[in-house]
């Protein structure tokens, strides 16, 4: 898991507070810039951070969709299952159970 | 500590044609579960999915061949209003008690007989942050690694 380095946690942890460029995100941290690219790069590949431009520089955030393939699996899963939800609920309307007011 | 990280919670919601206590009951009575989702480790054909209708109570699959197997449990109960499960199967689709990430399933009365249903799948966190925090614990000399070997040492001598 992309999460599971140290390291790597702080880089990701650095991102709460707003979208920083690598050299900021360097600045606070006791590893080489390269390595925090690096860093960067393992985080982006799991969907945990997404990369823009902006100008001449590039910004990281944590992506709001994080946890990337499983959240999107869950996201599409979800309305698939409310769907068949209101399929039974249409199915089973108690039009043939007579309740008594 | 509370995480240290939080993700976007997923939000759904559907209108459907009952009253809430009717929502309530046909979306926990679970028979609209998409049968092909199903982690039973026999892999045989899903037969139902049942939630115990009481706090602590258990949400689970039971197969044809009577195989079970736990998603999660009963955190909130409150009909015809709310529901709170708990969903703990992780990344790689299967049962992990470590994780408790949250499904909120709430039903408000939408007029002339219709039902607003909301569903909050959250605390994503608990699927990586904090699941590798608990993980890294776990595996950590001072974890239940350090503590098996203080015990192996402490029978052997």
């Amino acid at each position: 898991m992309a999460l599971a380095d140290p390291t790597r946690r702080r880089v990701f942890e650095q991102l709460r507070s707003g979208a920083k460029p690598v050299g900021q995100i360097a600045q606070a941290m006791p590893v080489s810039r390269p390595a925090v690219s690096q860093h960067l790069r393992v985080l982006k590949d799991a969907g945990l951070v997404r990369e823009e431009q902006d100008g001449t520089r590039r910004l990281y955030s944590i992506d709001p969709a994080g946890l990337g393939p499983l959240r999107r699996w869950l996201d599409q899963f979800w309305d698939q299952a409310l769907d068949a939800f209101r399929a039974e609920i249409d199915r089973t309307q108690p039009s043939t159970r007579r309740r008594k007011p | 500590m509370s995480p240290a990280v939080s993700f976007a919670p997923v939000l759904k919601s559907i209108d459907v044609d009952a009253p809430p206590p009717r929502a309530f009951e046909v979306f926990t009575a679970f028979r609209w579960w998409p049968k092909s989702h199903s982690i039973l480790a026999s892999k045989s054909p899903q037969a139902a999915v049942t939630v115990e209708p009481h706090v602590g109570g258990r949400w689970y699959e039971r197969g044809e061949d009577g195989s079970e197997c736990d998603w999660g449990k009963v955190i909130s109960w409150e009909p015809p209003k709310q529901l709170v499960l708990s969903w703990q199967i992780n990344g790689n689709f299967q049962f992990d008690p470590k994780i408790a990430t949250e499904v909120v399933v709430t039903f408000t009365a939408a007029g002339a007989g219709k039902t607003h249903v909301a569903l909050e799948h959250r605390l994503f966190e608990r699927f990586g942050a904090e699941g590798e925090k608990i993980r890294a614990a776990v595996d950590s000399p001072a974890g239940w690694t350090g503590l098996l070997k203080m015990f192996a040492g402490m029978a052997a001598a």
